[in-house]
């Protein structure tokens, strides 16, 4: 089976005025279909890069990169705001939804930059991925009608609509408090546990203990990368705290 | 390329998410395209009531001046200046095969009583086919006649004005009046012809015969001018040709000499006066027209800015795979739909404000459908103008900034 990443020596400098910052120094990742990922790493240590990388919004400066088996090197803008399109779906921290729009009509913005036309019907399939994250029900609203907590998952649901090759969710838990931390984090591993690939960017380490394998990073070099022997249940975790008033 | 009934949706949706200040950007354009369009219009409505004007002077009218001609020479001093006699008159009625009428006109100026009041007006002296040359009817009464002229007959006809302001209560005809204390009977009131294209008022007018004018008011024995009537429109340069050359005749003109007279027809008249409204329409249009250019400049002023507050919505949408050409086509739709929407909403104004004139004030405006329609592109080109440089600034953000900008 074809690795849904995999990436071969790839590093990033940034130039700032005369000074090189190296960012990543040459990273080794292989991401198989049906894994759970997560990146950790302090401030610094050059996981968003990576991110930015993987998610085909940044090119590396030296390195390979293959995503679902196909090179994704030199490419023009357009192809890559295409394979942005089809193959990725990104979870920011900031939730980053339109204002004043519907959840339905977010969920619907990819769909609506798909020149394959495979999804035939968009709002149809908007609809299902709202269901896929609970949502059905809020469909109409907007997001400062949503917690926060329902905006991320409306953006679960965006990232989801495009049926990605992998999901990349860069500190989806950021800006959210513990509780429903775990609530957005049951999300990701319910839709794990259908099948489908997530990469999870964070800093805190009880986060990470969801996933099924965590790749730590510092100063650009993979630290660690090992498999999370007892996964922590998201859904049984959230039963056990007392639900505030 | 996304179809363009999506984009049009979303620009749509996007500009009614910020409908005021939509309407304030799109102000500029409203205003400058209602301007155009009322502006052209007032100036049409004035070219029109000049040449309606110029109409009413009479049909195919030729008008015959003594002095030089406009085309200069060599001035023959003061005391070889020749005028008109009524002999000169004969001459062309009886030559002129191209011109259907012809009379002198002597005219003075007095204060004429009678009735419950005075006033000071002018005194035509003409011939009866000055009626038909200058487009006269009668109101009440009737015309005096050729005998009447022969007899040197004191008859008068009142313009509208004279008769109102003599006999403000009864019915003037068959009255005496008394100009410059000379005895005339009145015999008819003429039909009001208004303000002719020049702003003077054609009413306030005596007509007599020529010959009672000239003998018993002015004295001597010139006539001031000479009005003639081509026989068609056609025909007019060739009746002034006849007529130049019978006047030259009875001058004994050497050939090589100058005119000492000169020929002007309506024609001419018309289009000096519709050039110098021309001119205003042009002048005015292009003032409007410059408004439409500001508008346009508020327009790619706006999208600057709001290019730059939704700077993270770019990068949502190019985060979730918008091609650069997309975002510009949003923006442009959006500065296009903003300006279109703005000409139309002018367009409206712009008939409104041309009916509130025309039932209000004394201007005529005439909506011309040429210049609506052309306002109308115009204010979609300026949308693709200004709103091309803010849409090419909204699609080459880079995704990360965008996304991270606050």
């Amino acid at each position: 089976m074809n690795n849904v990443i995999e990436t071969i020596q790839i590093t990033k400098t940034f130039h700032m005025g005369d000074v090189a910052v190296h960012a990543l120094r040459g990273i080794d990742l292989t991401v198989t279909p049906g894994e759970f990922v997560a990146v950790m790493g302090a401030s610094g240590s050059g996981k968003s890069t990576l991110m930015n990388l993987i998610g085909c919004l940044d090119v590396p400066t030296t390195g390979e990169y293959y995503l679902d088996g196909k090179s994704v090197g030199k490419m023009s803008r357009n192809e890559y705001a295409d394979i942005r399109n089809q193959k990725i779906g990104f979870v920011f921290q900031g939730f980053n939804l339109l204002a004043r729009t519907t959840a339905l009509e977010n969920v619907e913005l990819p769909l609506f930059y798909d020149r394959t036309g495979r999804i035939k019907n968009p709002r149809q399939a908007a609809l299902a991925a709202l269901k896929r994250v609970d949502l059905g029900d809020r469909v109409e609203h907007e997001p400062n009608q949503l917690s926060g907590g329902e905006q991320q998952r409306v953006a679960i649901a965006r990232a989801l609509v495009n049926e990605p090759a992998i999901i990349l969710a860069d500190e989806p838990t950021g800006n959210l408090d513990s509780r429903t931390s775990i609530d957005v984090v049951s999300v990701f591993q319910e839709l794990n546990d259908q099948g489908i690939t997530i990469i999870l960017v964070t800093h805190e380490r009880d986060i990470a203990q969801y996933a099924r394998r965590i790749v730590e990073i510092r100063d650009g070099h993979i630290l660690k990368d090992f498999s999370v022997e007892k996964r922590r249940n998201a859904r049984e975790d959230l039963a056990k705290i007392p639900e505030e008033e | 390329m996304l179809q363009l009934k999506n984009l049009l949706k979303a620009a749509f949706k996007s500009l009614l998410k910020n409908r005021s200040r939509s309407l304030l950007t799109s102000l500029g354009i409203i205003i400058g395209v209602s301007a155009v369009i009322v502006m052209v219009a007032i100036g049409q409505g004035s070219q029109t009531v000049i040449e309606e004007g110029i109409n009413s002077l009479g049909t195919n009218l030729i008008i015959i001046f003594p002095g030089f001609s406009q085309s200069g020479g060599v001035s023959r001093g003061a005391g070889s200046f020749n005028r008109f006699t009524f002999d000169n008159v004969e001459a062309i009625q009886k030559d002129a095969t191209l011109v259907s009428a012809v009379s002198p006109v002597v005219r003075t100026g007095g204060q004429v009583i009678g009735g419950t009041g005075n006033w000071a007006t002018t005194i035509y002296g003409v011939s009866p086919e000055y009626f038909k040359i200058r487009d006269w009817q009668i109101e009440d009464g009737e015309f005096f006649t050729e005998r009447d002229e022969r007899a040197n007959k004191k008859v008068a006809l009142l313009g509208q004005t004279v008769a109102n302001q003599l006999f403000p209560s009864e019915d003037p005809t068959g009255r005496q009046i008394r100009i410059r204390n000379v005895p005339f009977k009145v015999i008819g009131v003429l039909k009001a012809k208004g303000q002719s294209g020049l702003g003077t008022d054609q009413d306030d007018l005596i007509l007599a015969p020529a010959t009672t004018v000239l003998y018993r008011l002015k004295g001597g024995r010139w006539v001031d001018m000479i009005n003639a009537s081509a026989v068609s429109t056609a025909s007019m340069q060739a009746a002034e040709d006849q007529i130049e050359t019978i006047l030259r005749q009875a001058h004994h003109l050497n050939p090589g000499e100058d005119n000492d007279f000169t020929i002007r027809d309506q024609t001419q008249i018309a289009e000096t006066a519709s050039e110098t409204s021309r001119v205003m329409t042009l002048l005015l249009g292009s003032i409007a027209a410059v408004s439409l250019i500001v508008g346009g400049i508020g327009i790619m002023n706006i999208m600057l800015v709001s290019v730059t507050e939704r700077t993270r919505e770019i990068g949502i949408r190019l985060s979730v795979g918008a091609r650069s050409s997309d975002v510009m086509l949003q923006f442009l739709t959006e500065a296009i739909v903003l300006s279109l929407a703005g000409g139309a909403i002018g367009i409206l104004l712009s008939f409104g404000i041309t009916i509130i004139l025309n039932h209000f004030t004394q201007l005529t405006a005439i909506i011309n459908p040429q210049i609506v329609f052309i306002s109308f592109l115009f204010s979609g080109a300026v949308g693709v103008f200004f709103g091309f440089y803010p849409a090419r600034k909204a699609s080459t953000l880079n995704p990360i900034d965008a996304l991270r900008y606050e």
